[in-house]
């Protein structure tokens, strides 16, 4: 127990893989398939347990980075296996451990090939994930950030759907490309960690000592928070670096999309807090008001494109540049009240998308299609499935009482301190988004049950429901009790943001928002 | 305390609720009956009721300037300073809402019982009944704007989800889609008028509020806050109401609202809901009375919106349609009040609106159920004999809308128009629209009467002893009416004596009313410089004899289906307009919806797929034409492909790892 509770991060992230390895040993074929799943699920629950003991040891208000590993790694270049959670990061992580069993059971029936390799790939998934949010060193988040790319190309080249091809070399052009400039960035960072201080070094503290001219359009810090920016704006994604999404999410296979909105793309919104803001606090104040308007154009462009989507799941895809385009806009506010709203929102899109790409996976699981016009008066014969789907729709478009209206509101409310002309243009998502979900909700659900095909569909299974289930209850406890969330988050945004507005004073855009935050 | 008041009915909510969904998952399960569900939501809100009744006595026992009550339960949202109280606050002002909703509101869900009788799933309907009364009840009882607001959006979710709740009609669904939609456009201007709130006042709780906005004193401005921030604050808001109370721009949603069960147009569209905008208006007083301007607007709007919504009401031929325009119309009375600082004037409208459309609603529902759903009403008349209960409660109801003396709508409406006149921010004009719109009100209420009531059946009357088991319609041989069960009769027998009397409540100069909200909305605001108060009774006859001039004009008109069409046929430019209601719908679909679509539509083909993607695929190109060089490893499939691409990424990492170590 003694090594558990110094390396109590360690041994949540690598929990998942090390089971999936274990996992190999099962061997293929139909016959084990039960105890695959059993297995997997197994794995995922107990991760989802070990979390819990990561909550509990985590401290509100105590030191910024909690229950610190550190180890030699690359020592000639200041590399080390560190990592360290804060109370940001702790909710992503509990979001990351959350929805994994969830997409476990909820691919029992979806996945019938290649499941020893599929069931692998999901839990090998989870510990990539899990380690970038706890690395607090740079080349360590790289790793992670680039070891996520490689299973979920795999999900989506081998169990996605038919262009599954071209979706996943998108993804992965579009990422690499991102990613690969951020690596120079990082190698750059490093460099002047030496000049600065004598040695290398790529560990988040220390680089939050380096002085980097910050004055001008492009500066030092403006070309390397730019170089940061496009690889978690590609992640997020921002408006216009957005078109991998729809095509990635519509041929994934459920799983995969459940996991690509839910946890993947916080990585976007994650990497932005804790390196794009707090190393480059100058440029962001210089390129604030640039990414708010980008962040306005996506909520209202994503609701738009959302629209006319003729494919149920396309739909979403678009829904969720609208629902990311908050978080850019929250945290781009740079005061408390937006830049909780933002994280609040990350774990909101994770909740409500994926619970939105399980539904559109259950019904195409009977019907194989996703086309909108293929359905028409589905509650008749789903009244469960009715019932849950409106719950996670009025999630989506930010009912009070659901976590939706929280992360929206306080958003929307950071950012009309810093720019009410950017909020109000950005609320006309709160219009839209209730159009495009409601048009699509009736065209589904309502009219007459006219289809001959749907007209035998079996409503949710027992399985389905325990899949739902929980994100209901989050959906509510979300909307009435957000301030549980907020405790254990406080004081890191507060780090975050004394960090992001170090450059305040310099610059008269950041001054404003000083101002702004009183 | 106060918690209990919308504890119930969302306990009732529930229950019902999750009765509904575990009987959805065993299909072999029996039916939950309209009376069990039914009497499980009544007592709900009934016990409701009994509490904001035991409430108010409690706020009348107590010292004048005292009467509040308040609970705080939690911290909702707390983000640095900003705290959000989870609270309600009980007073002189949302204490009779309280009573309206909750009183109002047990006698519609009793009626629906008997209305609902014949439903498929009345498990789901009462449970959106009382999930609406709980929002509602949130609304009033909310001690700050974002309660407010969790209220006003939640009544909206009830209102979508009633409307459409007979949703396998695509019409109806519809119907619900675009009142949550024209809302949602409302509800942007509340937003950010709350927001505007906070960032000038730096709290969103009503008494702090009142207190930061009073503190320079009865009538100042508050210390550095410019009156255009206040009157941006009180436009925004009011763009609010004017989706939630159907108000000029927004009220479309309301006429195709009735496409929901009648007793909800009764409780939601009519008594309850669509009076919140009042309510808002009302409670932030303080802030509309410091800015002429945005009174002005107010009022304005109200006006406008009356007497427009009146010119369609009078060609109108479904018994409900009439009925949701004259709602949009009497809605319009209720802000011109308020708009000319009349407060007490609006509130007292609701509570009588509240009573007579409830009434007037129930009763065409009565028909309706009588009539097999027949909803024309060119093809009924001569129900007087065949319903003559219903005919009775009804004719209070019409009475009491056209402004008859003594009857309840007469009080409340006369107020208005007095105070639209002779309030310092009145005007002839406001008053000459009002008077007007009194008398085109009596016009085609008489017209709806007497088409329904009066004169002789135009409907094949089925002959014969089927009995009342006569509910399979349409077999060729005319419909059997029936008069309604007891049910719902009885609710409506309340209603009538409610609507008959409750305007005594607010006899001019005794007001009980007036004297009740003055702590809220501040002492009577006399009447501008020049008006003489020997007027009140002049104008209060006028409007009293134009009452009596559109009934009997109507009475007559219609008592001959043939002079209305003669007289139809001579304006028949203008009737055909007011027909199509304005065009109104044709209009909004041809300068938002058309446009936005066909913008999205462009943007996804032409900007996401035309110009990002083919950058996106030309820069693949590239580096595929490097990969032809190497043709020999490309196996085209997708696996191979894939392993090496990712085994190319480890190396690669590996490399770049293993180089800087060096």
């Amino acid at each position: 127990m003694a090594w558990l509770d110094n390396h109590l991060l360690t041994a949540v992230v690598f929990l998942p893989l090390l089971w999936a390895l274990v996992g190999l040993l099962v061997p293929g074929g139909d016959k084990s398939a039960g105890a695959r799943k059993a297995w997997t699920l197994l794995g995922s629950f107990a991760t989802f347990g070990l979390s819990f003991l990561l909550y509990d040891r985590f401290q509100a208000g105590g030191a910024e980075f909690q229950l610190m590993e550190k180890a030699p790694w690359i020592e000639a270049m200041g590399i080390s296996y560190s990592l360290g959670v804060d109370g940001i990061s702790l909710w992503l992580m509990l979001l990351t451990t959350f929805l994994t069993p969830i997409v476990i059971l909820a691919s029992f029936t979806a996945v019938e090939e290649r499941q020893k390799e599929y069931y692998f790939l999901l839990l090998a998934l989870e510990t990539a994930m899990l380690g970038a949010f706890v690395a607090t060193d740079v080349f360590l988040f790289y790793v992670f950030w680039e070891a996520m790319l490689i299973p979920m190309y795999f999900l989506v080249g081998i169990w996605g759907g038919k262009d599954r091809i071209y979706a996943a070399m998108k993804f992965f052009l579009y990422t690499l490309v991102g990613s690969l400039l951020m690596l120079v960035a990082i190698f750059y960072l490093a460099y002047q960690h030496k000049l600065q201080f004598g040695t290398y070094s790529t560990a988040l503290v220390d680089l939050y000592n380096l002085r980097l001219p910050g004055e001008g359009w492009l500066s030092v810090q403006a070309i390397l928070f730019l170089a940061f920016s496009l690889a978690f704006a590609i992640k997020v994604p921002l408006f216009p670096l957005h078109t991998w999404l729809p095509d990635a999410h519509v041929q994934a296979p459920t799983a995969g999309s459940v996991i690509l909105a839910g946890v993947l793309l916080k990585m976007g919104g994650y990497g932005f807090i804790r390196l794009a803001f707090p190393l480059f606090p100058q440029a962001v104040a210089q390129y604030q008001v640039a990414f708010m308007i980008l962040a306005a154009i996506a909520i209202v462009y994503g609701a738009w494109v959302a629209t006319v989507q003729p494919d149920i799941k396309k739909l979403v895809a678009y829904s969720s540049v609208s629902h990311m385009g908050y978080v850019v806009l929250g945290l781009f506010s740079l005061n408390a009240i937006g830049a909780t709203g933002a994280i609040y929102q990350m774990l909101n899109h994770g909740i409500s998308t994926g619970g939105l790409f399980l539904l559109v996976g259950m019904i195409y699981e009977r019907r194989h299609t996703r086309e909108i016009k293929d359905f028409g008066g589905i509650t008749k014969v789903m009244p469960l499935f009715a019932v849950a789907f409106m719950i996670v729709t009025l999630s989506s478009v930010a009912l009070p009482g659901t976590n939706g209206f929280v992360g929206e509101f306080l958003i929307l409310l950071g950012a009309w301190k810093t720019s009410p002309g950017l909020a109000a243009i950005s609320a006309l998502g709160v219009i839209f988004g209730a159009v495009y979900m409601l048009w699509m909700f009736q065209r589904v659900m309502f009219g007459p049950l006219d289809k001959e095909e749907n007209k035998k569909l079996k409503d949710l299974s027992f399985r389905e429901v325990l899949v739902l289930l929980p994100l209901i209850v989050a959906i509510f406890a979300m909307g009435v009790a957000p301030n549980f969330f907020f405790r254990k988050m406080e004081s890191s945004v507060d780090s975050f943001l004394r960090r992001a507005q170090r450059a305040a004073v310099v610059t008269p855009v950041a001054a404003n928002t000083i101002e702004g935050k009183n | 305390m106060i918690s209990l008041i919308p504890l119930f009915p969302l306990i009732g909510f529930l229950i019902n609720g999750t009765w509904y969904a575990l009987g959805q998952s065993r299909p072999g399960a029996r039916k939950a009956s309209a009376g069990l569900t039914g009497g499980i939501a009544t007592l709900a809100i009934f016990a409701s009721f009994l509490v904001s009744l035991q409430l108010f006595l409690q706020l009348h026992g107590m010292p004048e300037d005292g009467r509040v009550i308040e609970q705080m339960m939690f911290s909702w949202m707390k983000v640095g300073d900003f705290n959000l109280q989870m609270g309600f606050r009980l007073d002189s002002l949302n204490t009779l809402f309280t009573l309206v909703i909750t009183g109002v509101g047990t006698l519609i869900h009793l009626y629906s019982v008997g209305y609902m009788g014949h439903d498929e799933t009345p498990g789901k309907f009462f449970s959106y009944l009382n999930l609406f009364c709980f929002a509602m009840l949130m609304l009033v009882l909310g001690s700050s704007l974002p309660i407010l607001f969790l209220g006003w959006e939640g009544v909206g979710l009830c209102s979508y989800l009633l409307i459409g709740y007979w949703y396998a009609d695509t019409e109806k669904a519809s119907a619900g889609k675009k009142a949550f939609i024209a809302n949602r456009v409302g509800d942007l201007g509340f937003l950010l008028g709350m927001f505007l709130i906070y960032t000038t006042f730096g709290t969103l709780d009503f008494a702090q509020l009142k207190e930061v906005v009073m503190a320079g004193g009865h009538g100042a401005l508050p210390h550095g806050v410019a009156l255009g921030t206040i009157t941006t604050i009180c436009v925004l808001l009011f763009v609010g109401c004017t989706g939630k109370s159907a108000q000029i721009p927004l009220f479309v949603w309301l006429p195709d609202a009735m496409a929901g069960p009648t007793p909800v147009s009764a409780l939601i569209h009519a008594a309850t809901m669509v009076t919140s905008g009042i309510y808002m208006v009302t409670r932030l007083n303080f802030l509309y009375s410091l800015s002429p301007d945005a009174l002005g607007l107010v009022a304005g709007i109200g006006a406008a919106t009356a007497l427009f919504a009146a010119t369609i009401a009078l060609v109108q031929t479904d018994i409900k349609k009439v009925l949701a325009y004259s709602t949009v119309s009497q809605l319009g009375y209720m802000f011109l009040g308020c708009g000319v600082g009349a407060y007490t004037a609006g509130v007292f409208h609701v509570i009588t609106h509240a009573f007579f459309k409830a009434l007037l609603f129930l009763g065409a529902g009565s028909v309706i159920h009588g009539m097999h759903e027949e909803q024309n009403i060119l093809k009924m008349g001569g129900l007087r004999s065949r319903m003559p209960r219903t005919f009775l409660v009804f004719a209070i109801g019409w009475l009491a809308i056209c402004g008859i003396p003594p009857f309840s709508g007469f009080f409340s409406k006369d107020e208005i128009l007095w105070t639209a006149f002779s309030s310092p921010h009145g005007s002839t004009v406001l008053w000459a629209v009002g008077a007007v719109t009194a008398v085109m009100t009596a016009f085609y209420m008489t017209r709806l009467f007497s088409l329904t009531f009066l004169g002789q059946p135009r409907f094949q009357e089925a002959h014969g002893h089927d009995d009342h088991h006569g509910h399979g319609h349409g077999h060729g041989h005319g419909i059997h009416v029936h008069e309604s069960p007891w049910i719902m009769v009885a609710p409506l027998g309340v209603l009538a004596v409610l609507s008959a009397a409750g305007g005594f409540m607010g006899v001019p100069h005794l007001s009980w009313l007036e004297h009740w909200l003055e702590p809220v909305v501040g002492a009577h605001h006399g009447i501008a410089e020049g008006v003489s108060p020997s007027l009140e009774w002049v104008l209060m006859g006028v409007s009293v004899v134009g009452a009596v001039v559109g009934i009997t004009f109507a009475l007559k008109l219609y008592s001959n289906l043939k002079n209305a069409e003669k007289l139809a046929q001579s304006g028949s430019g203008l009737h055909k307009l007011l027909v199509n209601k304005w065009y109104v719908d044709e209009l909004y679909e041809a300068i938002f919806v058309k446009p936005i679509h066909a913008l999205s539509k462009g943007l996804w083909k032409g900007f996401d797929v035309a110009v990002i993607d083919r950058f996106v695929v030309g820069f693949g190109r590239i580096s595929q034409a490097t990969g032809q060089a190497v043709r020999t490893i490309q196996t085209g499939s997708i696996q191979v492909y894939a392993f090496v691409l990712g085994l190319g990424l480890v190396a690669t990492v590996g490399y770049l790892i293993y180089g800087l170590a060096r």
